[in-house]
């Protein structure tokens, strides 16, 4: 593999898992707060693909859809925990997961019964088609776009989490939830706040995802899984973890994609080669997984408890 | 939609004509009684990425269908749909629930090979009459084959002989091959080599339902072949033919494809896919009369252009009428069935169809250009091709 087509697969890496810490910030934030499992984060990211598209094909302007998508995901988060989620709270695990597992069947009906069953119509944005060139490198634009605003979305929740009063209340909420309740916080509140977050972040992952994949119902089970593997090689909770691992996945998975055929040709005969490549390649970031749990079970950043 | 309900109510309307028939009967005419409708299973993927396929069956089967009130070769019918989720387990679970507990007559659909492969068995040892109408899968096409299985489709190796046909009618030297890796992606190589002359630079294979295409991409952009070969159905075509287009090769290097871009997925490609050729068994424009009125109600019924999944199913719900009118729906007689669906005594909306001794067809393929058309992204069926080499599946079949 030459030089050039090393750094694009590794840019193509950093964009997946940018797109994945965007996932993995909401997810590990309800998660490791509230203790909450929210299976039915994949159709926020879903839902706001969606809505991207729609608001994308009516205004005719991205950057517009962008803008309107946030109000738009923030209001179908806190309607989400208003209506579903906050009695469950205090229910046990199992059944946040059976709950939560109905919303996705939920949305994706209600996304089916909307748009159709046929995926949905995105395109990238006319002034980011084309690419641009990183040190003679070419790389398409739209996707670097992604990097971009996936890095920025990242330093602001860096910021929010480390820089700022309800920051603050997150991360001590995070340590101990009841304490920060009987200290007069509202507790109930913070996590509306937290959780409609979560959606306005994985809302933002399905419109930079809109123009390059697949708009359609279902989309966000996938992604879904991913995300919950970054979050566990990440550690539960942790922001700084969740966007560690995120890029770690992003660049095991591509690289695994790309190398581990070549690599595994060049001592296996062609045939058997040809099998056993896309199959480990898929299993690549499960290994990982696996390995990292062996060694260290709380993930490779964990959050502080003690 | 539920017209599952709608041959109960039209009992209401036959109750009166039933004496009539009965005295019919006695008098040796051979009027149906029609009193019990005939009971079909549709299996097919309905949710999930894949779902767009199934639905696409599912909504052409049901058109037939509808344009005969409620009937099918006179006979009126049930349909039982069911989901299964492009799962075989699943399927498996609907296919037991279709034979045991809704004792249906005949079963149509399916949309993947995964889960063909998975049902094939119980359903045709159940003696249960079977029209697949999209996955065809080599095994069940050569030596599993069954005399109550027939397809209006192909079988899998066919649709990519057809494409390694175009790709050697349209003189590539070299092609770069990529399928999602499973049975159908693997017989989608293997097809495909068996009828391209040229040189396979590199084949590759990526997960099913793999959203992001862009490592691929770029190592296929460094590999600098004459075109490039893929089958990706449903939304990872989607995926695959936007990163094309993103990475600036659609138009620059040929892309050829197979079930990639059709019907189910150009409504969210639209002019993203202008410019790609593919091969297939069915485009709207194919110039018969029973396509026209196909794509006419279709359109109508459903407001977008039939995919050939619809078109397929189209097909069986049309062959299930030509045998059920020559059988008068009794069932009974299975080998009386059996002999009238071999007959494929209908108009298919592919042109001439007439099934080969594995009871897969000998249809025609064409390659269909996406373009520009007057209402955005359009398939145009431009010319036959004409398969050279088979794979002879129905020599190895033991049905002769």
């Amino acid at each position: 593999m030459s030089l050039t087509l090393f750094v694009i697969q590794s840019l193509n890496g950093l964009q997946l898992g940018v797109l994945l810490f965007l996932m993995a910030a909401g997810l590990t934030l309800v998660f490791g707060i509230m203790s909450f499992v929210n299976l039915a984060h994949g159709s926020m990211y879903m839902m706001g693909a969606f809505f991207a598209a729609s608001l994308y094909s009516y205004t005719g302007s991205f950057v517009l859809a962008a803008l309107l998508l946030i109000p738009a995901m923030l209001a179908l988060g806190l309607a989400v925990e208003w209506v579903a989620l906050r009695k469950l709270y205090q229910r046990d695990h199992l059944d946040q997961v059976l709950a939560t597992f109905g919303l996705i069947l939920f949305f994706n009906e209600i996304a089916r019964i909307i748009w159709g069953p046929s995926p949905y119509y995105m395109d990238v944005p006319e002034f980011l088609l084309g690419a641009i060139n990183l040190f003679g490198v070419r790389y398409p634009a739209y996707r670097f776009v992604i990097i971009a605003s996936g890095l920025l979305i990242a330093l602001g929740c860096y910021l929010l989490i480390h820089r700022t009063r309800i920051g603050m209340l997150i991360r001590a909420g995070a340590t101990n939830r009841t304490m920060v309740g009987a200290l007069g916080v509202n507790i109930v509140m913070l996590n509306s706040l937290l959780f409609a977050l979560g959606a306005v972040l994985a809302g933002l992952a399905g419109l930079l995802a809109g123009p390059i994949m697949s708009v359609q119902a279902g989309m966000g089970e996938p992604i879904l899984i991913l995300t919950m593997v970054v979050i566990v090689i990440g550690g539960i909770g942790s922001i700084r973890g969740a966007f560690y691992a995120a890029l770690i996945v992003g660049v095991v998975d591509t690289l695994g994609r790309t190398l581990l055929p070549t690599l595994l040709r060049s001592f296996l005969e062609r045939s058997s080669a040809d099998i056993a490549g896309p199959a480990l390649a898929s299993m690549m970031i499960y290994l990982l997984m696996a390995v990292v749990l062996a060694i260290k079970p709380k993930g490779l950043f964990p959050v502080h408890n003690s | 939609m539920n017209l599952a309900n709608l041959p109960a109510r039209r009992r209401r309307f036959l109750r009166p004509s039933l004496a009539a028939a009965a005295l019919c009967g006695i008098l040796g005419a051979t009027a149906s009684f029609a009193q019990e409708p005939v009971k079909i299973g549709f299996i097919g993927t309905l949710s999930g990425p894949g779902g767009a396929l199934g639905q696409d069956q599912y909504d052409a089967f049901m058109l037939a269908i509808e344009q005969n009130d409620g009937k099918l070769g006179g006979v009126p019918v049930e349909v039982v749909r069911e989901d299964d989720q492009l799962k075989p387990d699943i399927g498996v679970q609907a296919a037991t629930k279709l034979l045991k507990s809704e004792k249906v007559d005949i079963i149509t659909g399916v949309t993947f090979s995964n889960v063909m492969m998975a049902i094939h068995k119980p359903i045709t040892d159940a003696k249960v009459f079977f029209i697949g109408s999209n996955a065809g899968p080599a095994p069940i096409a050569g030596k599993n084959c069954s005399p109550y299985f027939f397809s209006t489709s192909w079988d899998n190796d066919m649709l990519h002989e057809a494409g390694g046909q175009l790709a050697s009618d349209l003189g590539y030297k070299n092609m770069y091959v990529m399928a999602a890796n499973y049975q159908a992606g693997r017989d989608a190589v293997s097809g495909f080599k068996r009828d391209y002359t040229g040189n396979v630079i590199d084949e590759v294979y990526t997960q099913v339902n793999q959203p992001d295409y862009s490592a691929e991409i770029a190592q296929l952009q460094a590999a600098e072949p004459d075109a490039v070969y893929v089958f990706y159905p449903g939304g990872m075509g989607v995926n695959f033919v936007k990163q094309y287009r993103q990475a600036g090769l659609l138009g620059k290097l040929p892309l050829i494809s197979v079930s990639t871009i059709d019907g189910s997925t150009l409504p969210a490609l639209k002019s993203l896919a202008v410019g790609a050729i593919t091969s297939a068994p069915y485009a709207p424009n194919i110039d018969n009369a029973q396509n026209k009125q196909f794509v006419e109600a279709f359109v109508k019924a459903y407001n977008r252009q039939p995919s050939m999944y619809a078109a397929q199913s189209y097909d069986a719900a049309n062959l299930i009428a030509s045998a059920l009118k020559k059988v008068d729906g009794k069932l009974d007689n299975k080998e009386a069935v059996l002999a009238a669906l071999k007959a494929a005594d209908f108009d298919s909306v592919r042109g001439a169809f007439k099934f080969d001794s594995n009871h897969f067809p000998d249809a025609p393929f064409y390659r269909v250009d996406v373009v520009e058309g007057a209402n955005g992204a359009e398939l145009q069926a431009k010319t036959p091709i004409v398969i050279k080499t088979r794979a002879n599946f129905a020599q190895q079949c033991p049905m002769k």
